[in-house]
Parts: C-alpha cells; sequence; structure tokens
C-alpha cells in the first residue's frame, strides 16, 4: 500500500467528505446572499438547521479553521463561511500554520526569494 | 474544417478578479503577474479564435459534494457565474456551443469515457478570470464555450495519466468536427499552492518548473506521479495541474511554447501564464 501520509495535510478524501458533509451543506447554502445574512442573525439556529455535528457546531462557534477541517470540511465550501467572518485566505493560512498574519504573509513573500536569488 | 489555433494556460486565483476590478495591474505586487499577458492579448489578437474549450474546476459553485463529477462537460447553450459566497460582483456570461460540446461528447463516450453532461452549467471564477485576463474591457466575449469541469476537489481524484488521455480524446474530437471554427484550448488553475492544513501557504517552484518545462515537449511525464505525490510536490490545491494536463492533451501531439510567465506569489499561490501553439500553426509558420 502505498504511502499517502502528507505533513501537515489532510486529504479531503470520501472518509473527510462523509464526515463533513453537514458543515459543508450549510457552507455551500453561503452561496446565497440572504442565507449568509440569515447566518448572520442567529447562527444558532442556522448551525441547528444544518444538523452540523457538536464538533462541527463548537468549530464554527470558536472560528476555528483546522477544527472545521478535521470535523469534515472542505476549504473551498469553508472559504465561503470564512467571507462571512471577514476572513482572508491568508487569515485562514496564518490560524491554521499558528503564524501571525504578518509573518504568514512574509512566508508568502519569501517563497518568492530563491527565484530572484536565480535571476 | 475547424482549426486548432493553440492553448491558453493561466492561474485562476479569486485575488485576480478582485485586483481587476480595483484597477490595480499596475501597483508593485500586481504588475509582474499582469506583465505577463500582454503577450497573450497579441497572440490573440493575431490567432482569432471563435470557440474556447476550457479546462477547470469548480470550488463549490455549481456543484456540491452530493453528486460530484469527476469529468463534467458542458452542453449548454449559456453559461452564467452567480455568487460565490463573497458577495462580489458578478462575472460575464458566456455563450455555449451545444453542438460542439455534444460532438465532443460523442467522441468522449466512443472512447469509453464515462462523463458527466451537464445541459445547465454555472462557472466560477475559475472560468471567468482566464477570460478577463486574456480579454480585458471586452463587453461581450469573443469566443463561444465548451467548458469541461475536472474534480480537483473530493478524492479520489483522476490520475493526471486519464487526465491527458481526457484531453486527447477531445483532440481527436476536434480534428474530426466539420465545422469551420478556430479553436483556443484553456488550461486554468495552479500552479503549486495549498490553502488548507499546517502546510498552508506550501509553494514548490521546482516541481511547477518541471510542469512548465514539460508539458509542451512531453506532457506525459507529468503523469508519471500518483495523484498523493502530487499532492505531496505542489500542495492540495496544486492538484489544478490536472486542469493543465487535460487541457494539454486537447492541444494535440505536438506543441511548442511561445510565452511563459512564472510568479509567485499571487495571493497563496504560484502563479504561472503560458503559451502554446500546437502542430497546425507551427507547420505553418515553418
Amino acid at each position: 500500500m502505498q504511502d499517502t501520509t502528507i505533513p501537515g495535510t489532510t486529504l479531503f478524501d470520501g472518509a473527510a467528505a462523509s464526515r463533513g458533509l453537514a458543515l459543508n451543506a450549510m457552507c455551500f447554502s453561503f452561496n446565497e446572499a440572504a442565507n449568509r445574512d440569515a447566518f448572520r442573525a442567529d447562527e444558532e439556529a442556522y448551525c441547528a438547521k444544518f444538523h452540523l455535528t457538536p464538533q462541527q457546531r463548537e468549530a464554527v462557534a470558536r472560528r476555528d479553521v483546522p477544527g472545521m477541517i478535521a470535523a469534515g470540511g472542505n476549504i473551498y465550501y469553508l472559504a465561503k463561511l470564512a467571507g462571512i467572518f471577514g476572513l482572508t485566505v491568508q487569515d485562514v493560512g496564518a490560524m491554521q500554520t499558528g503564524m501571525s498574519v504578518e509573518q504568514f504573509r512574509q512566508f508568502l513573500l519569501d517563497q518568492a526569494l530563491p527565484k530572484q536569488a536565480e535571476a | 474544417m475547424a482549426k486548432i489555433v493553440g492553448a491558453y494556460f493561466t492561474s485562476h486565483v479569486p485575488a485576480i478578479g478582485k485586483a481587476i476590478h480595483r484597477g490595480e495591474q499596475q501597483t508593485p505586487y500586481w504588475k509582474p503577474f499582469f506583465d505577463g499577458y500582454t503577450k497573450v492579448h497579441a497572440w490573440l489578437a493575431q490567432v482569432k479564435p471563435d470557440v474556447a474549450v476550457v479546462f477547470n474546476n469548480d470550488h463549490g459553485l455549481n456543484f456540491f459534494l452530493d453528486a460530484m463529477p469527476t469529468f463534467a462537460v458542458g452542453a449548454a447553450a449559456e453559461y452564467h457565474n452567480d455568487d460565490e459566497g463573497w458577495g462580489l460582483p458578478l462575472y460575464k456570461s458566456f455563450t455555449g456551443h451545444p453542438a460542439l460540446s455534444w460532438y465532443i461528447i460523442e467522441q468522449l463516450i466512443a472512447d469509453e469515457f464515462d462523463i458527466t453532461t451537464c445541459q445547465s452549467m454555472k462557472v466560477d471564477h475559475a472560468l471567468s478570470i482566464p477570460f478577463e485576463l486574456a480579454w480585458p474591457g471586452a463587453e461581450a466575449w469573443p469566443v463561444k464555450l465548451v467548458p469541461f469541469a475536472l474534480n480537483t476537489v473530493q478524492h479520489p481524484l483522476p490520475s493526471a495519466k486519464r487526465c491527458l488521455a481526457l484531453g486527447r480524446s477531445v483532440h481527436r474530437a476536434l480534428q474530426s468536427w466539420q465545422g469551420a471554427e478556430r479553436i483556443v484550448i484553456i488550461g486554468t488553475g495552479g500552479l503549486s499552492h495549498q490553502l488548507d492544513g499546517e502546510r498552508s501557504g506550501f509553494m514548490n517552484p521546482s516541481y511547477d518548473r518541471f510542469c512548465l518545462d514539460h508539458l509542451a515537449s512531453d506532457p506525459d511525464a507529468l503523469t508519471h506521479d500518483s495523484i498523493h505525490e502530487i499532492v505531496r510536490k505542489a500542495g492540495t490545491q496544486g492538484v489544478e495541474i490536472l486542469n493543465w494536463i487535460a487541457a494539454r492533451g486537447a492541444l494535440g501531439p505536438r506543441a511548442r511554447e511561445i510565452h511563459r510567465n512564472y510568479h509567485l506569489p499571487i495571493s497563496n499561490t504560484a502563479a504561472a501564464t503560458l503559451l502554446l501553439e500546437g502542430e497546425e500553426v507551427s507547420a505553418m509558420q515553418a
């Protein structure tokens, strides 16, 4: 059997998709502005309507993106929820890597340095 | 007879759309990226395509995880963008080419690809941004659209080998299509990036260079890695390279690189722009 472990990485496979269905379904609903408003108006009721698991509900309440991923959230769908929270992809990157947002942005920029050194 | 004028490959990061909307193309952050498109504009003005066959991936606008096709082919008369969850301004709609879509679908099924056919398909930033980059300021798109959506979201994903074979089947269809259209192939996404997990922010210029160096001359070299190996090298979202691989197959057996730009970071992504000419065009110029 091939080693499928990739450090710092959770593959969104069938098991994750199955575990995360309710959370991702809620996030998918946020494509509609009215649903985003409904979530903002009563987060508890909105999460209940989508039958989030206690683990998912807690991760959402804590704005805990790694927790949402552990609960089966897919990043493309979670991004819609992060948008409601006013988080950018750099904010989300910082939350997951334990860096400050400034450190994370610098980490992205620093990866360009080897290319410039070659030029 | 129809003619494949070449292939255009580009990243499709949502932030690019924001930068276009705000007119930030010449700011220090964005200029090195947008400068990569000047040659694309000139090339498109020269080759004048009137149909685009586009390989991209849906980000949770059209498909949900309740029914996730591995390969979906659009066969609609028109395609619309919609709110992707961020309340951003909507992108322009596209005119489809259902007759060509169905012709390609016939070939794919004949070649034993079990695809999903879509008479209705919303398109997200992965398709709109490449068009905004290619034809900035256009009132309406100058090309009709045949869109492919590849599953790069929910594992198991199709292998790189299978994506290349899919593209090659599309090429067979385009070769025998009796219309007079000038067709451009478009592959969107990537290159290396990872948005989720502790490895967020991961990029890999050496793998990106490998892909860029081999795409024209030896696309099969990109198919030797398993999906897990591609994730390891390119990041969880770097698997969007599958769109490029399928598009390369659709271009045809031989290709010549005529333009390349590579820049990182754009948002959290290593971004690339590439133009390839196929054998027909190369032969004409020889």
